[in-house]
């Protein structure tokens, strides 16, 4: 296996947040740190944008394809915006003194270390290196999750480890049994870890063994997508770290797992005789929908709240790739990027409005229209995007998923558009109170405080991911139609 | 003839590691829990190290190394240390009678055997037995971790299902990154005793206790 040169962009993807993690760690002071943390992830997401220029060679080590070059791009791209956010984000809390200068250090390190990995698993062209990056995107966002050290925060991010760590336990035995096929076709070493290389020969791979192999895949990286029943971490985790990290594990995070899942499905379509892994999905898919609208109705918390809302979204871009065809992978894809895009410009406004109401409950939490006309429209347009109402990208991606299911299997349509509106309705039930109910008689200290530069810096990731989903619910760029088509092509 | 025995070999230790997982459901002190679990570390140093020599891979030493020293030596003397040090209950907690959980256990191993042995059936012998070993090592693993109700013991369960994963790793043929899959175990490990000890956790948070469940889920006044 040989390391890309310096001539290769993968080598600054994956390089550039690497050395940023170890700076990180000893740059002693918080405010340039946050600084650091913005630049870094800007040349990062300046690395990447070079790759829809000059594509390398794929490597036994690092590949770029179709499919994982718009996902390392939207990772660069959220890294980047979320780490705007982080910096005005962090301000504020060092305000509150909620946080120490020794925490922040290691919260800037970690949160490199953190978009490491995650590009790491998307460019690997190894299925072993893939398992070690999400492994240790595991830990890196568990070390973030457990930041506060409350009572809370600590069961949360143990909560996580040990699901987390049994998942990816159970993703590595299905690893094994995946090289396992492979060998006794592709001879011994690395030749039969390369993704590149699998789906090429996938066809006399032994069926029994990738049926058996692509199980405890879906179990093990079910288990990071978040899909029901394997989902109790996601809520606890989402809503007990900083803002910020609620941000990444539902914009990035998810993806990436949902990403290996769709590597290993690829490979086992590509044979004949294994059984189809749609219908496997598709019944994922829909207990994640279902459970996840029902939940958002008892929701107290605002965070786990939005948590739960990624449930529900995974589920239905699993439910899409479960489908499969060209059209419901398209639109699988599109709610990929989408929901990306918006989540976490909902977990940005969140993470204003909790800052400044100093709770996280829904019902201490009230007219917010009016106490902060720009944060709180914001708020509102967010939240009405993510619930999936025209003219917002989601609401297209999701009219896609429906109407091509529609167009196959009308009876599969019918529960998912009872789920969509079960939950839209519960979001908008919930929104109502926040933002228009009365506003609150004793607001807390906190508000209003912020003005000046943080409040900017704040707000423009947001506007900015709000920006990108209605462009892309309006007009979907000619470009990226012609790339999402040939993608879904790849997934089969 | 010398086949038969590399065979052989390799089975017999496999088994001796799936026998401590059996080993570990039926302890009722923590201590033996973390002696057999000793064990079962240094029985899959052996497997290791017997793969290493049978298929010419000296890179599986190093697993095996990782296996004899940090899992079979350093994890249970510091697991051994962190019970005493935080005054964590010497007896283990049992959320299913121990009886139930080796009938269960029985049944587990069972199936693995059902499902790997006819699907591995063009696979190498030596890597179809091992495989159903393995599994049924994994499951018992998980097992563990559901049964059980003290953060040690939990972890000890994980740590016998990685055992299980890390087996499979070292019996499939020219497997590359099997040391490399090893250390990343072996730090989320170190990881999770770091925890232990850090943020005191001596129970596993799905307690009981209904208190303690309306207060921790967030979402009840």
């Amino acid at each position: 296996m040989t390391v890309p040169g310096f001539d290769n962009p993968l080598t600054w993807i994956l390089a550039i947040p690497l050395a940023a993690a170890g700076l990180l760690a000893v740059l002693p002071n918080w405010r340039v740190a946050s600084w650091v943390n913005v630049a870094v992830s800007l040349a990062t997401f300046a690395a990447s944008a070079v790759l829809f220029h000059h594509r390398p060679e794929p490597t036994r080590l690092l590949f770029i394809d179709d499919f994982n070059v718009y996902l390392v791009a939207l990772t660069a791209f959220i890294g980047l915006s979320t780490a705007v956010f982080s910096a005005a984000y962090i301000a504020r809390e060092t305000e509150a003194e909620r946080l120490s200068s020794m925490h922040l250090r290691f919260y800037h390190s970690m949160y490199q270390a953190f978009l490491f990995t995650m590009l790491l698993a998307l460019t690997a062209n190894n299925t072993g290196v893939m398992w070690v990056a999400v492994e240790a995107a595991t830990l890196t966002t568990v070390l973030m999750v457990s930041l506060y050290r409350s009572r809370e925060a600590i069961e949360a991010a143990w909560k996580y480890f040990i699901l987390c760590s049994v998942g990816i336990g159970l993703a590595l035995f299905g690893t094994t049994l995946v090289y396992l096929a492979a060998q006794p076709v592709m001879g011994d070493g690395a030749d039969a870890m390369a993704w590149t290389l699998l789906v090429k020969r996938a066809a006399s791979f032994q069926p029994d063994l990738l049926n058996l192999a692509f199980v405890f895949v879906l179990v093990g990286y079910g288990t990071k997508v978040g899909l029901a029943p394997l989902h109790a971490w996601l809520p606890d985790a989402h809503a007990e770290g900083p803002t910020p990290i609620s941000a990444v594990l539902s914009g990035l995070l998810l993806n990436v797992a949902l990403y290996a899942l769709l590597r290993f499905k690829m490979v086992i379509a590509a044979n004949p005789d294994t059984l189809a892994p749609g219908p496997l999905m598709i019944m994922m898919g829909f207990s994640s929908l279902f459970v996840s609208a029902f939940m958002l109705y008892k929701r107290g918390d605002i965070k786990r709240l939005f948590a739960y809302s990624s449930i529900e979204h995974m589920g239905v871009i699993t439910f899409a790739f479960g489908m499969g065809g060209p059209v419901a992978n398209f639109a699988g894809l599109m709610h990929m990027t989408m929901h990306s895009l918006t989540k976490s410009a909902v977990f940005f406004s969140v993470g204003i409005v909790t800052q400044n109401a100093g709770t996280k409950r829904i019902n201490e939490i009230s007219g917010l229209t009016e106490t902060t006309p720009v944060l709180g429209w914001a708020f509102v347009i967010a939240v009405l995007a993510i619930a999936g109402l025209p003219p917002m990208g989601v609401f297209m991606s999701e009219f896609l998923v429906v109407s091509s299911t529609f167009a196959r299997q009308p009876l599969l349509a019918v529960p998912l558009i009872v789920g969509l509106l079960l939950a839209f309705a519960a979001l908008l039930m919930r929104l109502q109170g926040m933002a228009f109910g009365p506003p609150p008689e004793h607001p807390h200290p906190a508000h209003g405080r912020a003005t000046g530069i943080s409040t900017v810096l704040a707000y423009t990731p947001m506007w900015a991911h709000l920006a990108l989903v209605l462009v892309a619910g309006l007009y979907l760029p000619p470009v990226l139609n012609v790339w999402f088509q040939a993608v879904a092509g790849m997934l089969g | 003839m010398l086949q038969a025995l590399s065979y052989d070999l390799a089975h017999l230790i496999g088994a001796t590691v799936l026998m401590a997982g059996f080993g570990l459901l039926y302890q009722r002190r923590l201590f033996a829990v973390l002696n057999t679990f000793s064990f079962q570390a240094l029985a899959l140093a052996a497997a290791a190290a017997w793969q290493a020599h049978v298929q010419h891979a000296p890179h599986l030493y190093f697993t095996a190394g990782i296996a004899l020293v940090f899992k079979a030596m350093i994890v249970p003397f510091a697991l051994h240390w962190l019970v005493e040090r935080l005054g964590i209950h010497r007896t283990v907690e049992t959320a299913l009678s121990i009886g139930w959980t080796m009938i269960i256990g029985v049944a587990l191993v069972a199936l693995s055997i059902l499902l790997v042995l006819p699907v591995t059936a063009k696979a190498a012998a030596l890597t179809r037995e091992s495989l159903a070993l393995a599994m049924s090592v994994v499951l018992l693993g998980m097992l563990m971790m559901i049964t059980r109700r003290n953060a040690v013991t939990q972890v000890v369960g994980f740590m016998a299902l990685e055992n299980g994963l890390i087996l499979a790793a070292v019996s499939a043929k020219g497997m590359p990154l099997v040391v490399e899959i090893s250390v990343a175990f072996s730090v989320l490990v170190a990881m999770t005793l770091f925890g232990i000890f850090f943020f005191r956790i001596r129970e596993r948070f799905d307690s009981l206790d209904l208190n303690y469940i309306e207060t921790f889920r967030g979402d009840r006044q």
